[in-house]
C-alpha cells in the first residue's frame, strides 16, 4: 500500500470538477464539447491502463465495450424507454459479462496471439451488430426527437451527457488509483512482470486477469452509452472503430504506462494536439501523419511515456503522482 | 536537454490547454462574401449567414461537389440582384460557410456543432447524402436552428419528430415505384426481379418501399440482399444473381458502388432485360463506363429536360418562383462549364426554398420563417415543392416527383440520357436491355 | 439459395485467395523472423494500389502490370527504410513496444496518402476480357492477378531455400544469437525481412488495384483478413499463410451461396478467434 504524499483523488477531483464547471462559467459552448470529447478519452485511455499498464496484457481491440455499452444503452433508452441514467448503468452489466465469458478463455493467451484475439473480437462485434436487426442492423438506430423531451429538451439532455461523461472519467480515475494502491494491484504488477514467478508466490492468475478485464470494459461501455446518448444516433462502424481503440493506446503510451496520471495527461495532450492540427488550414491534412510521427518519437525515445519520464528522471515525484 | 524540458512543458501545457483551449479559430474552405451591389437602396443591408457542410474529399466527393456548386450558383444569382428583399425593406445578403466532412459522420456532427456555436449561422443548409443529412439534422434540431436539406432522401430522417428540418428531395420510398411502373409498361411479361442493395439508411428505405410495390403488382422477388457501404466486389452478388435467372435487377446505392456494380453486370455477361440503379445513372461521368452504361435506368430528382413552369403552376394553381430551367442550365453551364446534374439542381433549390420563405417571413426570425416553410407551396425549375406538417413528418416532401433516365444511344451512336418515365414528361421511349 | 451459384462463386474465391495469400505471406514472414507483428500492413497495400495508379494515370501511362513489378521493387525499399527507422531500435523491446512503433508508420502511410490522394475512390481502368464456360465466367484480370500471385510466391520460396540469402533469413528466424555467432549480420537480414514482407503486401495491392476500386484506407479491410490468415495458416509459415489465403477465399467463394454475404465475414471471425483458443499454432503449424 504505497503512500502518497499529496491527496492525489481529491486533487484530481476538484481539477477536474472546475474543468467541468468551465464552460457553464466561461459560457463556452465549444469547450464543453472539447472537454466532453477529453473525459471520454480519459476514460478510455485510463481503462486500458488498467488491463495493459498494470496486467500487461495488450487489449487492442477494447473498443468493443465501448461499442457494446453504446448500444444496449441505446437498446434500453429508444425500444424500450429507459431513463439514460438507467440505461447508462445498465448499458454496462451486459458488456461486463460479456467480457467475463470471453475473458476467461482469451486471457490465457500470451502476447501476440491475445492482442490479436481482442482484434478478432472487436471486428466479430461489429459484424453481429452490422447484421442484427434488432439493434438497427448496418443503418444502426436513431433516437426518435421526442425522447429528448423527458429531460426538458434537447440542450438539457446535451448537459446531462456531459456531466455524465465527466463523472464517468472520474469514477475510472478513481478505480485505477484505487486498483494501484491495493494489493489486487499489486498481484496484476506481479502478473505483468513474470506470471509463473506470481503463481509461485501464490497470486491466481487467471482470476486476477480476469477480474481486471471485466473491471475495464465497465468504464468504457458506460462512457459509450454517454457518447451515443449526445449523439443520437449509433452505428456499427462508430461503435466498433477500431481505430478509436489504437488510438486510446497511444494515448496511454504517451501519457506513461501503468501510472494514473499518465492516460489523463496522454488524453489531453492527444486531444489537444489533434484539436489543434484539424482546425489549422495548413496542417490539418497532415494530422495524422504529425500524431503518427510523436508517436513514433515517443516510442522510440521516450518508452515510459510522458509522466513515466518525469517519475524516473524525478524519483521524488513518485510520491506525488501515482 | 531542451527536449526534455520541453516534454515536461508539454505535458503541463496540454492539461492547462485542453482545460481551456475552446474556441479555435479555423479557416472554413470559402465563403462568398456580401459584396454589396453597387445599388442605391436606402434600406438597412445584413448578411444572412448560412453555414453547411460537403464532402471534398471521400466516397461522396462527386455528388457533393455538384450540390455545392448549385448553392453557389444561387448565392450568386441572389447577390447579383441585389440580395434578397424584405417587406420592410431590409436587403439580405447570403454569405455561405463551409468545410469539408470528408464524408464521414462524425464530422459532420462536430462541423454543424461549429458552424453553429462559432460562425453563429442563422440557418443551415444539409450535406449530400442521406446518412450524413441526418447526422446534420440532429444536431440542427438539437440547438433549434432551421435546415433546408437538399441531397438526403431517405425517409426514416423525416419520420424522427424533428420540427426544424425540411426536405427538398422526393423521399426514397418513391425512387423505384416508378421504375417498376415503367419496367411494366415496357414488358409486361417481366416477372422475376432480384433486388440488390447498399446497406445505408437510404437504400434500405428505397428498397423497404420498393419490394412490397413489386410484389403487389405481381411480381417475384427472387434474390433480395444487402451489401455493406464500401464494398467493391460484387462477384458472390453477381453469381447469385446469375443462378437466379431474373428478368430484371433493381437496387443500388450511391456513385461509386452503383458504378462497380454495372461494370460487374456487363463483364459477367448478366442477362437482364431491364436494369434500374440509385444515384449513379443520372450523374454524366456515369458514361465513362462505356457500354456497361447502355439501357441503364435511374431515379432522378431533376433533368435538364424536364417541363417544370409557369403553365404547369397554373394549372396547378399555384404560383412558380424563380429562375425557369432553360435558364438553370445555362446559367450553371456558364459559371462551371459542366452540365447540371439532379444534385446541383438540388442545392439550389434549397436555395431558392429558403429565399422564399424568407420573403414570405418578412424576417430572419426562425419562428417566422418556419411558419413560411410549413406555408410553402410553389412551382419552381426543381417541381413542386411542399412540405408536411404534420407532427410525426414534419418537413418531409411530399409534393415533388422523380423522373427516370435511361442510357441510350443516339442516332449519331452517342451515350446520353433520356428522360423515359412519366410519360408526361419524357423525351425518348425506353428501351429494353440487350 | 442456389446450387448453381456454387461453382462460379468458389472459382472466384479461390482466385482471391491467391491474392489474400500473397498479402498474408508477407506479414507472416515478419512476424517469424523477427516476431513483430506489422500494424503497417494496411497502408502498404494501399500504397501497392497507389504506385499502379499514379504510374498508370502519370504523364508516362505506364502499364498497370509494369507497374506491379514497380510495385514489387520500391516496396522491397521502403519496407528496409522502415525498419531501419522505426523498427531497428526497439526490436528487442516488448511486443506493445514495436507494435505501436509500426503502428506510427501506419498513421504517418495513411496521413500523407489522404493528403495527397483524397479519399475518393480510385479505379485502374484495365479489360482483359474474359474467358465464359456455361455459367462460368473468368475475368482476365483476375485470372492473371493468381498468375503473378503464383510466380511471386514461387519466387519467394526460391529465394529462402535455394539462395544463401534466405538461409541466412532462416537462420536469424530460427535462432538470433546463434546466426550472429555464425557470422551472420543479423541487423541486414531483418531489414531485408522486413522490406521483403513490405513488398509481398505492396504487391498484392498492386493486383488488387486492378481489380476493384480503391482509396487510401482500403487497405484496413485487407490487413483484418490478413490476420486471419495468417493465425490460420500458423504465425510465421509463409506456406501455411498462402494455403490460409486459398482456404478462407475458398470458404468466401462457398458460403456466400448459403448465407447472406454480410454474415460471411462473422464465420471468418468465430473461425479466427476459435483457431485462436484451440489451436494458436495454425492449420499448418507455426514456426514462430
Amino acid at each position: 500500500m504505497r503512500r502518497y504524499r499529496i491527496p492525489f483523488l481529491p486533487l484530481v477531483v476538484l481539477v477536474f470538477a472546475i474543468a467541468t464547471a468551465m464552460p457553464t462559467l466561461t459560457s463556452n459552448p465549444t469547450l464543453r464539447e472539447e472537454l466532453f470529447l477529453v473525459f471520454m478519452l480519459v476514460t478510455l485511455a485510463s481503462s486500458i491502463n488498467i488491463i495493459m499498464g498494470y496486467t500487461g496484457y495488450v487489449s487492442f481491440g477494447h473498443i468493443v465495450f465501448f461499442g457494446l455499452g453504446g448500444y444496449f444503452a441505446f437498446y434500453l433508452m429508444q425500444v424500450q424507454g429507459w431513463h439514460f441514467l438507467a440505461a447508462l448503468i445498465a448499458g454496462a452489466i451486459p458488456s461486463a459479462l460479456i467480457a467475463l465469458v470471453i475473458g476467461i478463455p482469451i486471457l490465457r493467451l500470451r502476447g501476440a496471439y491475445f492482442a490479436l484475439a481482442t482484434v478478432g473480437i472487436n471486428e466479430a462485434m461489429r459484424v453481429v451488430f452490422n447484421n442484427w436487426e434488432e439493434f438497427g442492423g448496418a443503418v444502426g438506430m436513431f433516437f426518435n426527437f421526442s425522447v429528448y423531451a423527458r429531460y426538458g429538451g434537447a440542450s438539457q439532455a446535451r448537459d446531462l451527457g456531459y456531466y455524465s461523461m465527466a463523472a464517468v472519467a472520474i469514477s475510472t480515475i478513481a478505480a485505477s488509483y484505487w486498483i494501484k494502491r491495493s494489493k489486487f494491484g499489486l498481484s496484476l504488477m506481479a502478473i505483468r512482470e513474470d506470471q509463473d514467478v506470481a503463481m509461485v508466490v501464490g497470486i491466481d492468475p487467471s482470476r486476477a486477469k480476469v477480474a481486471a478485464y471485466v473491471i475495464s470494459a465497465v468504464f468504457p461501455a458506460m462512457a459509450g452509452a454517454a457518447f451515443f446518448f449526445r449523439n443520437g444516433l449509433i452505428e456499427p462502424g462508430h461503435a466498433f472503430e477500431l481505430q478509436r481503440s489504437i488510438e486510446s493506446l497511444v494515448m496511454v503510451v504517451l501519457g506513461g504506462i501503468g501510472t494514473v496520471a499518465g492516460p489523463i495527461v496522454g488524453a489531453a495532450v492527444y486531444e489537444w494536439l489533434r484539436g489543434f492540427l484539424i482546425t489549422n488550414p495548413t496542417l490539418a491534412s497532415f494530422q495524422l501523419s504529425l500524431a503518427g510521427l510523436l508517436l513514433l518519437v515517443v516510442v522510440l525515445f521516450v518508452t515510459a511515456g510522458l509522466v513515466g519520464w518525469l517519475r524516473n528522471r524525478f524519483p521524488v515525484l513518485r510520491s506525488y503522482i501515482p | 536537454m531542451r527536449t526534455r524540458i520541453g516534454a515536461v512543458a508539454l505535458a503541463v501545457l496540454g492539461l492547462v490547454a485542453a482545460a481551456c483551449g475552446g474556441g479555435s479559430t479555423a479557416t472554413p474552405t470559402a465563403s462568398t462574401a456580401a459584396s454589396g451591389g453597387a445599388t442605391t437602396q436606402p434600406a438597412v443591408t445584413k448578411t444572412l449567414n448560412i453555414g453547411f457542410t460537403n464532402s471534398q474529399t471521400g466516397a461522396q466527393q462527386v455528388a457533393s461537389t455538384k450540390q455545392t456548386e448549385g448553392i453557389k450558383l444561387w448565392v450568386d444569382q441572389v447577390t447579383k440582384a441585389g440580395g434578397i428583399k424584405l417587406k420592410d425593406g431590409t436587403v439580405l445578403m447570403p454569405k455561405i460557410t463551409f468545410y469539408d466532412d470528408g464524408s464521414a459522420t462524425d464530422r459532420v456532427q462536430q462541423l454543424y456543432t461549429k458552424l453553429i456555436n462559432d460562425d453563429k449561422v442563422d440557418f443551415l443548409l444539409s450535406p449530400y447524402s442521406s446518412g450524413l443529412v441526418k447526422a446534420a439534422a440532429v444536431v440542427s434540431e438539437q440547438n433549434g436552428k432551421v435546415m433546408v436539406t437538399a441531397g438526403g432522401a431517405d425517409d426514416a430522417t423525416m419520420e424522427q419528430g424533428f420540427q426544424n428540418i425540411y426536405q427538398v428531395y422526393t423521399p426514397a420510398s418513391k425512387y423505384l415505384t416508378g421504375a417498376i411502373d415503367l419496367m411494366l409498361k415496357l414488358d409486361p411479361t417481366i416477372k422475376k426481379v432480384a433486388i440488390v442493395n447498399e446497406k445505408d439508411s437510404f437504400s434500405v428505405s428505397v428498397v423497404a418501399a420498393a419490394k412490397p410495390y413489386a410484389e403487389s403488382k405481381g411480381l417475384q422477388v427472387v434474390v433480395n440482399q444487402g451489401y455493406d457501404t464500401g464494398t467493391t466486389d460484387f462477384a458472390p452478388f453477381i453469381n447469385q444473381i446469375v443462378a437466379a435467372a431474373p428478368d430484371a435487377i433493381i437496387g443500388g446505392g450511391h456513385l461509386v458502388d452503383g458504378s462497380a456494380l454495372a461494370k460487374a453486370l456487363k463483364e459477367k455477361n448478366v442477362s437482364a432485360r431491364f436494369v434500374a440503379l440509385l444515384v449513379a445513372p443520372p450523374e454524366p461521368t456515369f458514361a465513362d463506363l462505356g457500354d456497361a452504361a447502355q439501357f441503364i435506368v435511374g431515379p432522378s430528382q431533376w433533368e435538364p429536360a424536364v417541363k417544370y413552369s409557369e403553365a404547369g403552376a397554373k394549372a396547378l394553381n399555384i404560383p412558380y418562383y424563380g429562375i425557369a430551367v432553360d435558364a438553370f442550365t445555362s446559367a450553371y453551364r456558364a459559371m462551371f462549364n459542366a452540365a447540371p446534374s439532379y444534385h446541383s439542381a438540388g442545392g439550389y433549390a434549397a436555395g431558392l426554398v429558403l429565399q422564399k420563405a424568407l420573403e414570405d417571413a418578412g424576417s430572419t426570425d426562425p419562428a417566422k420563417v418556419k411558419a413560411a416553410l410549413d406555408k410553402t407551396d410553389i412551382m419552381t425549375f426543381f417541381g413542386h415543392i411542399k412540405f408536411s406538417t404534420d407532427q410525426k413528418t414534419h418537413g418531409k416532401q411530399v409534393a415533388h416527383d422523380m423522373v427516370y433516365v435511361q442510357w441510350l444511344k443516339g442516332s449519331d451512336g452517342k451515350l446520353a440520357t433520356q428522360i423515359v418515365w412519366p410519360p408526361e414528361a419524357k423525351t425518348a421511349d425506353a428501351q429494353l436491355r440487350k | 439459395m442456389s446450387l448453381e451459384a456454387l461453382v462460379p462463386s468458389a472459382i472466384d474465391g479461390l482466385m482471391l485467395g491467391f491474392v489474400y495469400g500473397l498479402a498474408a505471406m508477407g506479414l507472416t514472414l515478419i512476424f517469424g523472423v523477427m516476431k513483430v507483428i506489422n500494424l503497417s500492413h494496411g497502408p502498404v497495400i494501399a500504397l501497392g494500389m497507389f504506385v499502379v495508379y499514379t504510374l498508370f494515370t502519370g504523364p508516362l501511362g505506364v502499364n498497370p502490370y509494369l507497374g506491379i513489378a514497380a510495385a514489387l521493387v520500391i516496396g522491397l525499399v521502403f519496407g528496409v527504410v522502415e525498419y531501419l527507422i522505426a523498427v531497428d531500435r526497439v526490436i528487442n523491446a516488448p511486443e506493445l513496444t514495436t507494435l505501436l512503433a509500426t503502428f506510427s508508420v501506419n498513421l504517418m502511410i495513411i496521413g500523407v496518402a489522404t493528403s495527397t490522394f483524397t479519399t475518393t475512390p480510385r479505379a485502374v481502368d484495365v479489360s482483359l476480357g474474359s474467358v465464359t464456360a456455361g455459367n462460368i465466367t473468368v475475368l482476365g484480370t483476375h485470372a492473371v492477378a493468381v498468375a503473378v500471385a503464383i510466380v511471386v510466391a514461387i519466387l519467394l520460396y526460391a529465394l529462402l531455400f535455394r539462395t544463401r540469402i534466405g538461409k541466412s533469413i532462416r537462420a536469424v528466424a530460427n535462432n538470433r544469437a546463434a546466426a550472429e555467432l555464425m557470422g551472420i549480420d543479423s541487423r541486414r537480414m531483418l531489414a531485408l525481412s522486413f522490406g521483403i514482407g513490405t513488398s509481398l503486401a505492396m504487391v498484392s495491392g498492386a493486383l488488387l488495384s486492378t481489380l476493384f476500386p480503391f482509396n487510401p484506407l482500403s487497405g484496413a479491410g485487407y490487413e483484418v483478413k490478413s490476420f486471419v490468415i495468417v493465425v490460420l495458416g500458423g504465425l510465421g509459415n509463409p506456406t501455411g499463410a498462402l494455403l490460409g489465403g486459398i482456404v478462407i477465399g475458398l470458404l468466401e467463394g462457398v458460403t456466400t451461396v448459403f448465407i447472406p454475404v454480410s454474415w460471411v465475414p462473422v464465420l471468418e471471425y468465430v473461425i479466427f478467434i476459435a483457431i485462436l483458443l484451440l489451436r494458436p499454432s495454425g492449420l499448418l503449424g507455426s514456426r514462430a
